[in-house]
């Protein structure tokens, strides 16, 4: 009974292929390198380039899952906490007599059990928002290390520990190809599976994904635990460079975390978002505080730099993409900005 | 003067699309209080408005005291003394209720614009206990019942020394006892010279408290009486009309065995002791005032929220968890009222869209297959003859009705054995309309339970097999449609018969 045959083809183009965020940032990319290149002799090496990643990319491993936890349209402030405390605990139950792997073990378990606490709250009260919860656990989290630790350094682990931060494989960091490997994990849940689909869903519309037969509250905890077991890798990654742990390790690497990801193209309000974007942007600003390094420029300039950068690029992606791109110009995109308000709550 | 205070001539005024008031009059008299009577969507909304100022006319003219006025928004009404209330009752729940009164025209001092307390409260306390009022004016505002809520706006009105008060179904959230204070207090108005204009679909209300109606119907204005000289059943009959449209397509029925039945199911507050049952190629159409409880039972069914007792059988299997994924498992599919919110990501495509309700079965171990997932959706976009070029096309860009088939698409990834449609042709044209009305012959003949929630008569009558109609949270009657009529329909919504069981 088709009358009219509908076809399966997708917007394709030049146009739509070049107009898309990654595009401007890969151009940021090469602008930082051939600034830092510039400024300093020593920064074109390849062998230090590579290299030098190990000195960013603890973190990184938190931007993969706090990219589904933004798509969502939450916010998790407490992942630098969750790394504080799980490192803690390790390096504690190490010099308790813990034998190593069990503690890195108990790091991941620790790490994991933070995040689902997180996601647990959060669908038990549902008129929290996230942002209220991760600030409390953050608190909480950040408390229960310096109980455990007061204000001591704890370490002296076995020396193969070092590798996970120092070793490296042929002429890679081993950090790096670890980081490699999740990144290309995380964009394969995010972007093929129905996991990932399920996400997108609930940070356009959670609404209409309930009506769907999403089960949402098992995706939310699910998204959380997942960044709880990110920020245990972290742990490991960063300790195992720094040798010891404190409880006040990772400080302001939340922010850092959500200004990457936000950089990356990933909207506040939840949706949309590729995983390639925050990807770039770890090594923008990597490669930027390295640079910057290299020439003896002060971390808070270097603060500065980041931040501004945050906000033009929050701009550009409002401007450029915010009515043709992302938003189809229809006469419901008012009626899809006042519905969705409510949704994008969480 | 004559006594009349508000009259309204020839007043039209259209929405793209749909004319809402199509020259209709409507005349006050000064101290009375006048019902305003019709059916959801006659037209009784879109006329306070009017009056309020919230829209404006497209022809048309509104004399007070014989005088031609323009009101061209709130606060012109409110200059000219009208006012509102609302059934749901907007305010500012956490300030106290003498800021609710006066909030906008609250007198500050000349220069420094500080507010006098004092006498802000004392008024309030007057106004207050002019009204009965068994709260204080430091009350906070979302400590209150509705009904209390109520006589603030009522005082709210009186503070702006207003002459004219619209009462939107104010009793419609409102305990028998509660009404009865109401009613003392519009009456106690009357006696002081305010005309009340008096929205409600309870006809005790009107034959308790009015002096004259006014119905409504499609938009149009139908008559004027005296509550003494009208009979409920004329009263009816003016608000139901006799035109039935033609537009529904003509079916074959061929019904099965029962496929869904609901034993008496209440959710406190929502609805109470619910019963029926569903049987296979069978339309049951669901009817009621708004606010009587369709969608609330409805979606308890469906597991978006959970009744508090009863039990839901699908094919003799009983319905144990109340989450809609369940409900979808063993086959119950649900189109919501608010298609835009609740149905559909409007930034989606059609195809990612279409199979949202059902991804494992477009997945491989989570892994989501595109091409299936593609082909689905070409398939059904093309049963359903949506308007589209591509099932990549994004939903935001087709048209209401088009949406609509995007949606009920949804419902045929899986294998469902009970759709129900709350409203489906809420806001879709005509066009549309009959193409949704062909579908849901299709489905029933195809072996689909199907439940309809419609408010439309027309609808109601010329597309269901039974009729299920709710009063107040209840089943007030289950009636065959072959012997139904919109009288008995809207009989069954609006009185407080016996209840019959089918």
């Amino acid at each position: 009974m088709a009358e009219r045959s509908i076809s399966v083809d997708r917007p394709r183009g030049l146009r739509t292929f070049f107009l898309q965020w990654e595009w401007l940032l890969v151009l940021i990319f090469v602008v930082v390198n051939v600034i830092n290149s510039n400024l300093s002799p020593y920064y074109l090496n390849l062998g230090s380039l590579v290299g030098s990643t190990n000195a960013f990319l603890d973190m990184a491993f938190l931007v993969l899952p706090m990219t589904f936890v933004i798509v969502l349209g939450c916010i998790d402030i407490s992942v630098a906490s969750t790394v504080a405390l799980s490192a803690v605990i390790m390096a504690t139950s190490f010099n308790a007599g813990l034998p190593m792997p069990l503690a890195m073990a108990l790091c991941l378990v620790v790490s994991t059990a933070c995040g689902l606490v997180n996601g647990l709250i959060l669908v038990k009260f549902k008129e929290l928002p996230a942002m209220i919860v991760t600030l409390s656990t953050m608190i909480v989290y950040r408390g229960i290390a310096y109980v455990i630790l007061e204000d001591q350094a704890s370490g002296h682990f076995p020396n193969w520990f070092s590798f996970l931060g120092w070793g490296s494989i042929g002429p890679l960091p081993f950090i790096l190809i670890a980081f490699a490997a999740c990144a290309v994990l995380f964009g394969l849940l995010l972007h093929k599976t129905s996991f990932g689909r399920k996400v997108f869903a609930m940070g356009n519309n959670l609404t209409a994904a309930r009506y769907s037969g999403i089960k949402t509250d098992s995706v939310i905890v699910a998204v959380f635990a997942l960044t709880g077991l990110m920020a245990g890798v972290t742990a490991l990654f960063l300790t195992s460079r720094m040798g010891s742990t404190r409880p006040n390790v990772a400080q302001g690497y939340e922010l850092a975390v959500i200004a990457m990801v936000v950089l990356g193209g990933v909207s506040t309000s939840g949706g949309s978002g590729r995983i390639g974007g925050p990807i770039l942007a770890i090594f923008i600003i990597g490669y930027l505080t390295y640079g910057l390094g290299l020439v003896n420029i002060k971390a808070n300039v270097l603060l500065i730099i980041i931040g501004s950068l945050l906000i033009l690029s929050v701009l550009v992606l409002n401007l450029r993409f915010g009515k043709g791109h992302r938003r189809p110009a229809s006469p419901n995109a008012k009626m899809i900005a006042a519905g969705k308000a409510p949704d994008a709550k969480l | 003067m004559s006594d009349t205070i508000l009259e309204l001539r020839g007043i039209t005024k259209t929405f793209p699309g749909v004319k809402a008031l199509d020259e209709v009059s409507f005349e006050l008299r000064r101290g009375e209080i006048h019902a305003l009577m019709g059916e959801n969507g006659a037209g009784k909304s879109t006329l306070i408005k009017v009056i309020t100022g919230v829209y404006q006319p497209d022809s048309g003219q509104i004399f007070l005291d014989g005088k031609s006025e323009s009101i061209r928004g709130p606060l012109d009404s409110q200059r000219l003394g009208i006012a509102a209330i609302y059934q749901h009752v907007t305010c500012y729940p956490d300030l106290s209720v003498a800021e609710n009164i006066y909030i906008g025209h609250e007198k500050a001092h000349p220069v420094t614009r500080k507010i006098d307390w004092k006498e802000l409260h004392a008024k309030a306390s007057e106004l207050l206990r002019s009204l009965d009022a068994d709260f204080g004016s430091r009350s906070i505002m979302g400590g209150l019942s509705v009904a209390q809520q109520q006589i603030v706006e009522i005082a709210k009105a009186l503070s702006t020394n207003a002459r004219i008060i619209i009462m939107d179904e104010p009793t419609a959230p409102l305990t028998k006892r509660e009404s009865e204070d109401l009613y003392r207090i519009a009456e106690a108005l009357r006696d002081r010279g305010v005309s009340i204009i008096f929205i409600s679909h309870r006809l005790e209300d009107m034959y308790r408290l009015a002096s004259r109606v006014t119905v409504f119907r499609d938009s149009r204005y139908v008559g004027t009486w005296s509550v003494d000289s009208i009979s409920r059943d004329e009263l009816i009959v003016a608000m139901v009309g006799r035109s039935i449209t033609q537009l529904f397509p003509v079916r074959k029925v061929s019904i099965g065995e029962e496929v869904l039945r609901v034993e008496s199911l209440s959710r406190t507050g929502f609805f109470k002791d619910v019963s029926f049952s569903l049987r296979k190629g069978e339309i049951l159409a669901m009817t009621g005032l708004v606010g009587a409880g369709r969608t609330e039972v409805c979606e308890a069914i469906y597991g978006i929220t959970r009744a508090d007792s009863g039990r839901v059988f699908l094919s003799g299997e009983e319905l144990k968890a109340a989450h809609p994924s369940e409900a979808l498992r063993l086959g119950i599919g649900y189109l919501p009222e608010d298609r835009l919110k609740q149905g559909l990501v409007l930034e989606w495509a059609i195809a990612t869209n279409v199979t949202l309700p059902s991804l494992e079965r477009f997945s491989r171990l989570g892994w989501m297959d595109r091409r299936r997932e593609d082909a689905k959706a070409k398939e059904l976009a093309e049963r359903l003859e949506v308007k589209a070029n591509s099932v990549h096309d994004l939903v935001a860009t087709l048209s209401g009705g088009n949406q609509q088939k995007v949606i009920v698409a949804k419902l045929l990834t899986g294998d469902m054995k009970v759709i129900i449609l709350d409203e489906p042709t809420k806001g879709v044209d005509v066009g549309a309309k009959t193409a949704i009305f062909n579908i849901m012959n299709e489905l029933a003949a195809a072996g689909y339970g199907i439940i309809m929630v419609s408010s439309e008569m027309p609808e109601v009558l010329g597309m269901s097999d039974r009729i299920v109609v709710m009063r107040e949270g209840r089943v007030s009657a289950i009636l065959e449609t072959s012997s139904a009529t919109q009288e008995t329909i809207l009989g069954a919504a609006m009185s407080a018969a016996e209840t019959e069981r089918a």
